[in-house]
């Protein structure tokens, strides 16, 4: 006997579904192991991580907080990944939205007053930021056949140093009492509050995530993009400019991590100072790839993965365990993901022991 | 001068040792088709678990051992999930190096003892000391590469071996032909799947012995995060040193090296050029990549391996 992979004429709906919550349970089951190996209980844990993001409205309210920037964030990732251009430089398009937004919010808006307008101009600014971080590696593809992967990654780190330098240096509020930040911008271009530290900013990211699903899978631009990405000869046959919508769709990516960096220093910290690089960027790679790039699937992939962060914090007030438990089990998730998205495309059989052709 | 030179290239080799280590174990990885993201999270976790070794047993041995099983362990994963299942080489590395940085930081404050509240940070332990090689240590400025520990020396060994072995050796041809055009390779006999197991697992044995210098040598101790980063820099350094064993080596002086300055302007007060410095390596890496595939001669001499990155389909004719 034998085993073989055999490739499915069609991919397997039914394993787009279970595959990603067989992970998520194998996460959980693995995490119990690792929980219980450190003489935790693992089903209290659970219990303590589950209450502390919907125990009470507040809790629920901070995952919101966490699950802005990595909807947007997933959002832009799963665009790009759409068009197997593998942009993994959220996390640096995410830092340049909020240096965009706080160019506009500390030279531009007067230091007290200003209005909507401003605010309207902050996150312009802030998509013009990302998209400016993502079209430098989506011309060098485009232009000149440089591969992505390592140019979004080196880019990373080069936004990460330039944002510490600019709130360490330059744009440091000499009356911050030598904590390393920017002054605060004026309240009016604040984004506005919900309930807790959430912002307008979730019914943002839910209004895109849902125009970006009707425009990719309802318009004729959207198909023209899966086509570039799914079969890239049949799309130039059918006379489609790969090079210009990998750049329009970047830009588009870019702006949207952008937005996401714009949100937490115009709604969250009201400053440009240290928090930008979290990993929320890392993070959106494994939100769009669970949510096998649909842009509404990455909403709930983001809640899902924003919970986690939550009741890792949760779990470290409560029990006394490392916050990390959320970090391991967003990265337990992933890796029987990965191995499982061959049986969407694959299926096993099992061969007798003849010589096989 | 000569002095300050000196320790500076004395911080330099330090520094540049954990890179180097974890750079030549990507390129055999990558040589052989597979890019490995998750060297950041692999570097991680060995020296987590070279620290906690050394800190129990008291043995420097089995902790650099134990680092080492660690990063092949960890690295298998990744050959398991891009070699077998052929998934995503991208995804799967940056999940194994959000796994690592995960769990490093979630061991990290549970395996240290009771009476240091289970946290392994401010701990000491065994570690590597510098060795110094009578007569060569004396020699001006260059007396510094005889002033390492041995881990370091190992490496002056290492990189004229696996520069023969890439080059100069049949099983070094076979991996070459593997990751440039699997399908030719399969053709002359040699078993892809397997050399892009054991090259994959090998790149995390040698990115664990990295990470144990780390915790064990150059910053010895226990802290979060204690990479800094290195894992991304040894991926810029890859493609610096033109997957070359002998040009991995300049590459990884001359990036401990902008550390070593770094090291020194830090001390000096000056806080802000160190954001320049250290978006060097980045920005070098960058250069190389366009330059790569603009100019011609650099076409020549930097080519990364044909298959990077892609899987291995062998039913697919």
């Amino acid at each position: 006997m034998k085993l073989r992979f055999e490739k499915r004429l069609e991919a397997s709906h039914l394993s787009t579904i279970l595959v990603p919550l067989a992970s998520f349970v194998i996460s959980l089951l693995l995490g119990a192991l690792l929980l219980a190996a450190n003489k935790a209980n693992p089903w209290q844990t659970y219990h303590a991580m589950f209450m502390g993001s919907f125990g009470s409205l507040y809790n629920f309210s901070e995952v919101i907080v966490k699950a802005t920037p990595l909807i947007l964030t997933g959002l832009g990732v799963a665009l790009a990944f759409r068009l197997r251009f593998w942009n993994i430089g959220a996390e640096g398009q995410l830092i340049w939205g909020g240096i965009g937004a706080s160019v506009v919010g500390l030279f531009v808006t007067p230091a007290q007053g200003g209005n909507l307008i401003y605010l309207l101009l902050a996150i312009m600014a802030a998509m013009a930021g990302g998209a400016l971080w993502a079209g430098i590696p989506a011309l060098l593809k485009t232009r000149l056949k440089v591969d992505e992967t390592l140019t979004t990654l080196m880019m990373n780190y080069m936004a990460i140093l330039s944002y510490q330098y600019l709130y360490n240096g330059p744009w440091r509020d000499p009356e911050g009492f030598g904590f390393p930040g920017s002054r605060q911008f004026s309240q009016a271009i604040w984004l506005p509050k919900l309930v807790g530290r959430s912002t307008i900013g979730i019914i943002i990211a839910l209004v895109i995530a849902l125009v970006l699903w009707f425009v990719l899978t309802k318009t004729k631009w959207g198909f023209e993009l899966t086509m570039i990405g799914k079969n890239p000869r049949a799309a130039h046959v059918l006379g489609v400019n790969s090079n210009k919508n990998i750049l329009v769709a970047l830009l588009i990516s870019g702006a949207l991590s952008g937005l996401a960096g714009g949100f937490e220093v115009l709604g969250v910290s009201h400053r440009l100072q240290q928090g930008l690089n979290l990993g929320y960027g890392y993070t959106a790679i494994i939100i769009a790839w669970m949510a096998a790039l649909n842009p509404l699937s990455v909403v709930l992939a983001a809640l899902l993965m924003a919970m986690l962060l939550v009741g890792g914090d949760q779990v470290q007030m409560i029990m006394r365990l490392p916050s990390a438990v959320g970090l391991v089990l967003q990265g337990l998730i992933l890796i029987p993901l990965l191995g499982g998205a061959v049986f969407s495309e694959y299926r096993l059989r099992f061969i007798g022991d003849k010589k096989d052709v | 001068m000569f002095d300050l030179v000196g320790s500076l290239l004395m911080i330099t080799l330090a520094a540049g040792t954990s890179l180097l280590y974890a750079t030549l174990g990507e390129i055999f990885t990558e040589k052989s088709g597979i890019l490995n993201l998750g060297i950041e999270g692999t570097m991680l976790m060995s020296a987590l678990t070279a620290f906690t070794v050394s800190y129990y047993s008291g043995s420097l041995i089995l902790a650099v051992f134990c680092a080492a099983l660690t990063g092949g362990l960890l690295s298998l994963i990744h050959a398991i999930i891009t070699v077998t299942l052929r998934g995503n080489q991208v995804v799967s590395g940056l999940s194994i190096t959000l796994l690592g940085t995960g769990l490093s930081s979630f061991l990290g404050q549970r395996l240290g003892p009771e009476s240091n509240g289970f946290t392994l940070f401010g701990l000491n332990a065994h570690r590597f000391h510098a060795i110094e090689i009578p007569l060569l240590s004396n020699i001006p400025f260059l007396g510094a590469f005889f002033h390492q520990d041995i881990l370091t020396y190992l490496l002056y060994f290492l990189v004229p071996a696996t520069w023969i072995f890439l080059y100069r050796s049949r099983y070094g041809l076979s991996l070459r032909a593997v990751g440039e055009n699997p399908r030719t390779a399969t053709a002359m006999g040699i078993h892809v799947m397997k050399e892009r197991y054991i090259y994959t697992v090998f790149g995390g044995i040698m990115s664990g012995i990295g990470g144990a210098h780390l915790s064990l040598a150059y910053t010895p101790g226990w802290s979060e995060n204690i990479t800094g980063g290195r894992g991304w820099i040894v991926i810029a350094l890859v493609i610096f040193a033109a997957w070359n064993p002998g040009r991995a080596m300049f590459g990884a002086l001359l990036f401990g090296g902008i550390n070593a300055i770094q090291f020194r302007l830090q001390a000096s007060g000056t806080n802000i050029p160190s954001a320049f410095l250290n978006m060097l390596p980045y920005l070098i890496t960058l250069v190389v990549l366009v330059l790569m595939n603009v100019s011609p001669r650099m076409q020549r001499r930097f080519t990364a391996p044909g298959a990077l990155g892609r899987a291995y389909v062998p039913e697919d004719k």
